[in-house]
């Protein structure tokens, strides 16, 4: 107890006493203590990157204050932290008319945009492009233990992709890239025995469940998820919500 | 590439993950491009995802994912020699062997570069002919040392 208390640190944000612990990044802290700040690139279960830098406030150490993406910025004893400063927004929103030329096709984007009253960017747009480079995608992928995922590319023309754009052999289609993404950019598609995820060239046969007939993972998912967690094949032979149905009757009363 | 030749580079640097970067400049040495087969040994060799490796082989423009020519010709377009008719000179490939930059020739004889200065602004307008710089060229003696190119 006494060790977990030394980890904990007080900041002020806006001159509101709070509280963090080391190592945690000062965005989490803020968004535990209610305080809206936006961003599109952070996740909490993977590590920080500051790409989208949305997430930007102003942080003030001793005597000197500084603008920096809180994601990847620590919780210090003795911050003052100050959130939507004239500074912030003026940054904030050349941010954002960067990532509406970057993905002008993601609507979380416009949206965020627009929320600042930006409908124009000064930039020039790449048509049809619906991902930020945040690259959460890669992440997460990373953090599954997959790393069927990366960048390729340098500069303008640096995205995230499977190796030589094409089918990847590590990928299993667990569709966690598109559960993160923050634009919507990665779609997961299942239908006829196939779940379809374009944007890394996947096509993989759906396992259809043992009681209501309906595809809903793939194969070589459910082998890895079943070596991982030490479990028969055959336990993961019912669709999360028939398994679900399953387990409930057992606690049913008679 | 032979998988003993792989094994050797890789063992030149203790299979450490850490030397990714070193194991393909040596690839790219002995190859001069970075073939699929040798990312997909490197990345089972080394315990790396393969895009990872795939990541950082398309991250530098000295490495080459398709396959480059025997000789390799560098044009720099840098200021000073771009005002000295570097342009000329990239035409005069363009014309003479039909490859742009950045491409090589049907027989994998010459590859042709440009690259945005090369520090040696005095020499300008500059080539490097397998690694040999040449300088104050004008297209015909360019044309010449490519036409004395072996093989």
């Amino acid at each position: 107890m006494a060790d977990e208390k030394c980890n904990v640190v007080e900041f002020k944000v806006q001159g509101q006493i709070c509280q963090g612990t080391l190592g945690e990044s000062l965005l989490s802290a803020l968004r535990r203590h209610g305080f809206e700040v936006p961003s599109l690139c952070f996740h909490e279960a993977v590590s920080s990157y500051g790409a989208c830098r949305l997430c930007l406030v102003e942080v003030k150490k001793g005597r000197r204050s500084k603008l920096t993406t809180s994601c990847n910025y620590p919780v210090q004893e003795g911050l003052e932290v100050q959130l939507d400063t004239d500074e912030v927004v003026r940054h904030r929103r050349i941010v954002l008319q960067l990532l509406l030329a970057a993905a002008p096709a993601a609507k979380a984007v416009r949206d965020l945009a627009a929320r600042y009253g930006i409908e124009e960017t000064p930039f020039v747009p790449r048509p049809e492009e619906d991902c930020i480079q945040c690259g959460l995608c890669i992440r997460i992928c990373e953090a599954v233990g997959v790393n069927a995922l990366g960048f390729a590319g340098r500069g303008v023309s640096k995205h995230a992709t499977t190796p030589y754009e094409e089918t990847s052999a590590a990928c299993v289609g667990c569709g966690a890239c598109a559960d993160v993404c923050p634009t919507g950019c990665v779609k997961v598609v299942d239908a006829d025995g196939f779940r379809t995820i374009e944007r890394w060239h996947l096509k993989v046969p759906l396992t259809l469940c043992k009681t209501c007939g309906r595809g809903f993972a793939p194969e070589v998912h459910l082998t890895r998820m079943a070596g991982q967690a030490k479990l028969e094949i055959a336990h993961l032979a019912n669709c999360p919500k028939c398994r679900g149905r399953a387990f409930a009757a057992e606690f049913r009363l008679p | 590439m032979e998988n003993a030749e792989l094994e050797s580079i890789l063992a030149s640097h203790g299979h450490r993950p850490s030397e990714l970067l070193a194991t393909l400049q040596d690839i790219q040495g002995n190859e001069n491009w970075l073939p699929r087969e040798s990312l997909a040994h490197v990345a089972a060799g080394l315990n790396v995802p393969l895009s990872r490796v795939y990541g950082m082989a398309t991250f530098f423009s000295s490495f080459s994912l398709k396959p480059r020519g025997k000789h390799v010709c560098t044009i720099c377009m840098g200021t000073a020699c771009h005002v000295r008719g570097a342009q000329r000179l990239v035409e005069h490939v363009e014309r003479e062997h039909g490859i742009g930059p950045g491409e090589t020739t049907a027989d994998l004889r010459l590859t042709l570069e440009t690259v945005n200065c090369v520090g040696a602004c005095a020499m300008g307008p500059l080539a490097i002919i397998d690694g040999e710089y040449h300088g104050q060229l004008s297209t015909q003696t360019l044309g010449r040392l490519l036409k004395k190119l072996k093989g």
